[in-house]
């Protein structure tokens, strides 16, 4: 996926190089009313777009800090250096030949035109603050499914983003779903209609290329009834010396009957700050997985969530964090059980290394109404030395009596005589605990596709490189 | 090759462990074709010579020499040795979840005999073969590495390994301990399937002769207290099996 060049610039982290700078539209760093207001001009939006950015904006400004995660490194996050709004390319293209060499050429190295040809039934490749490249295959076009670039979403089909856009992540929810609502750009808007089935996953593609850079990608899944879609997104940026900051906000509506996968694939080079509020809300019989996979960032503060809105949804989080040296994985998940007869399942699997921190926070809660509900919670560490670190803060708030729940957790350590077996076998030290390490995570890549899954796989085996004392 | 044309040769071994000492001395012997034991109490030092061959991190060689086909072993790696052809069953073989059985085939074949040897047509019959010959279901392959195996499923994949792996030099360590009768059988064709009529041995370490009935080894050693107090041949275990250890004691024989 990478040539040896560039896997040698970057050493272990192997989409760590950057292209030159190419901007077509550069903000000056630093936020303020102007800013927001300057992007919606911009983008030549409707005032009510508007007016919801500058009032999120005004929440972002007042609303403090989270008190909780990791408060020493939220702290160092300097909102006055970031840019909160840069362009690369004149426009989005669906051709990769009318895309600027230097990014189609990094989208090449990250083999997603190849992976696009392959297996998927749409592409969409965001590079900074907009998408350069769209694509969806023509047999979904003409059954009615849309998938476009969240702007391209809100010029064509303003009411269907006006009517979902925030009702299941409001601005006010946290402090960084308020910075994305005021400055988001891109991301991407998907509608299915009644009954169809997506059969191949549908890709987004996110990269950072410039120092100092913000991100606020902002993602809408529609479901209609009975219909489905596997949507899966990576991501990755160049290793710099100072941070970048990634906040997207992601929004599932699973209508009744409807299924939505959403798998992540997240490897932020270790000086991205990665603050996401991803959620969903599953109508009556409707499925709602999310597949989330945090290998890289420097901080990850991400939980999943479900509201089972519906009588008889499901809902499903399985999740895994790496965090080596430096990095801490806050991750977890949240379901609500609002509706009788709902089911969940979550797995969480963290792996520290390297004095790397890795913590799960889950909260599943029961309402009084919702009767006979079903939930299952597993979380597994694997700590490999001594310097790492591994918490779980799991809640559980069981307000009616007929709830089933199911609770596990562990955490283990990697023993000497399990490498000296598989060493035995012809596997280097090296090698023996990257099968350690797949194995523990398999549970999560058998979820993925398979060439996500290979892909991961190989990541781990790169990440146990150069491990061993 | 040294010109001695031993397979593996072991001198004045003497090794430790958390600074107890455990081997006392041991001279040890394999010719290419040859299967031996080594018989013993617990706690005689029968693990620890298997783990020292193989290079448990645990263990300090104190002095003396490991040669497999005249290379010093004690310079390698571990998984250099399993390279270069010295197997080690398990007595207790570790589970590795999330790990399958067939991926771990593969990949462990692949690395002791090339990548090659791990594909096509030739790696998959002689995967099926081996299974049927081992009673194991096909099934087996989607299964995690040792992880919820009882103690016989266990044995079977260790000498399941051996057969795929074909090693210059197979130690068995207690691989009999915990089967049932037949067990001991199909785990004893097995082993004699991947040595006899080939340039490989073995060392099997066990506590008692019912395998070496099925396994007619060419020569039995007698561990006490790290050293080997008596060799002889088939017959010795039967002996050992009607007198016990006691007669060899301290002072019995040199």
């Amino acid at each position: 996926m990478l040539d040896n060049d560039a896997r040698e610039a970057v050493g272990d982290y192997k989409a760590g190089w950057h292209d030159p700078e190419n901007s077509t539209i550069r903000f000056d760093a630093g936020l303020s009313e102007k800013v927001v207001r300057d992007i919606s001009e911009l983008k030549n939006e409707p005032e009510w777009m508007t007016e919801m950015r500058v009032k999120a904006f005004k929440h972002f400004d007042e609303r403090p800090m989270p008190t909780w995660g990791n408060m020493s490194m939220l702290k160092q996050i300097d909102f006055d250096s970031i840019c909160y709004y840069l362009r690369s390319s004149k426009a989005t293209e669906n051709d990769w030949e009318d895309v600027p060499e230097d990014i189609r050429n990094t989208f090449d190295k990250l083999g997603i035109p190849d992976a696009e040809q392959k297996w998927l039934s749409g592409v969409t490749a965001q590079y900074e603050s907009e998408a350069v490249y769209h694509s969806i295959r023509e047999d979904l076009e003409k059954q009615g499914v849309i998938f476009l670039d969240m702007d391209s979403g809100l010029r064509e089909h303003e009411e269907l983003v006006k009517e979902w856009f925030g009702s299941v992540v409001p601005y006010s929810d946290n402090k960084f779903s308020a910075l994305n609502t005021a400055v988001w750009s891109g991301g991407s808007f998907i509608y299915v209609p009644k009954g169809v089935h997506v059969e191949l996953p549908v890709q987004a593609y996110f990269r950072i290329n410039a120092k100092n850079m913000g991100q606020f990608e902002r993602t809408l899944i529609i479901a209609d009834e009975g219909s489905s879609i596997h949507y899966v997104e990576g991501c990755t940026a160049p290793t710099y010396s100072t941070d970048s900051l990634h906040s997207a906000v992601v929004e599932l509506i699973a209508l009744p009957g409807a299924h939505i996968r959403y798998s992540t694939v997240q490897n932020w080079s270790a000086n991205v700050y990665n603050l996401v509020t991803k959620r969903g809300i599953a109508h009556e019989k409707a499925k709602i997985e999310w597949v989330d996979g945090n290998i890289g960032s420097k901080l990850t503060m991400k939980y999943p969530s479900v509201i089972l809105k519906g009588e008889g949804s499901h809902a499903e989080v399985i999740s895994v964090a790496y965090s080596g040296s430096g990095q801490h994985q806050d991750a977890g998940a949240k379901i609500h059980h609002l509706a009788s007869n709902t089911t969940s399942k979550i797995l969480s699997k963290s792996i520290s290394k390297n004095g790397g921190r890795g913590s799960y926070r889950g909260l599943v809660t029961v309402s009084p109404k919702a009767d006979n509900c079903k939930l299952n919670v597993v979380c597994d560490a694997l700590i490999l030395d001594e310097n790492s670190r591994s918490d779980t803060y799991p809640t559980m708030e069981v307000a009616n009596p007929t709830a089933r729940c199911e609770h596990e957790a562990s955490v283990s350590k990697v023993s000497d005589n399990q490498l000296f077996y598989l060493m035995s076998r012809g596997h280097s030290e090296e090698e023996a605990l990257a099968l350690i390490v797949n194995g523990f995570f398999e549970p999560f890549t058998r979820e993925l596709p398979m060439e996500y899954a290979v892909e991961l796989n190989k990541l781990m085996a790169l990440e146990m490189e150069g491990s061993i004392g | 090759m040294s010109n001695d044309s031993q397979l593996l040769k072991i001198q004045d071994l003497y090794a430790c462990i958390d600074d107890t000492s455990i081997l006392k001395g041991i001279n040890l012997e394999i010719k290419p074709g040859e299967i031996h034991a080594i018989m013993g109490r617990n706690g005689s030092g029968k693990t620890t010579t298997a783990n020292i061959i193989m290079g448990h991190p645990d263990y300090e060689v104190e002095s003396g020499t490991v040669e497999l086909n005249g290379e010093n072993l004690l310079e390698m790696e571990t998984w250099e040795r399993a390279r270069e052809g010295v197997f080690l069953s398990f007595q207790y073989p570790q589970s590795v979840p999330g790990l399958q059985v067939g991926n771990f085939l593969r990949k462990s074949v692949a690395a002791i005999l090339g990548e090659e040897a791990a594909k096509g047509k030739e790696f998959r019959n002689k995967l099926k073969e081996s299974m049927k010959e081992l009673d194991i279901p096909s099934s087996f392959l989607g299964r995690y590495v040792n992880d919820g195996f009882s103690g016989g499923e266990k044995k079977r994949f260790e000498i399941l390994q051996l057969m795929l792996m074909k090693p210059k030099l197979a130690i068995l360590d207690e691989t009999d301990s915990g089967l049932d009768i037949d067990g001991i059988r199909t785990v004893a064709k097995g082993i004699n399937a991947a040595i006899r009529g080939t340039e490989s041995g073995a060392l099997i370490i066990t506590h008692y002769s019912r395998i070496l009935e099925h396994v007619k080894p060419d020569k039995i050693h007698v561990l006490i207290s790290g050293k080997i107090v008596k060799t002889g041949g088939p017959e010795l275990a039967l002996e050992l099996e009607e007198r016990g250890y006691d007669w060899l004691e301290e002072g019995s024989e040199d």
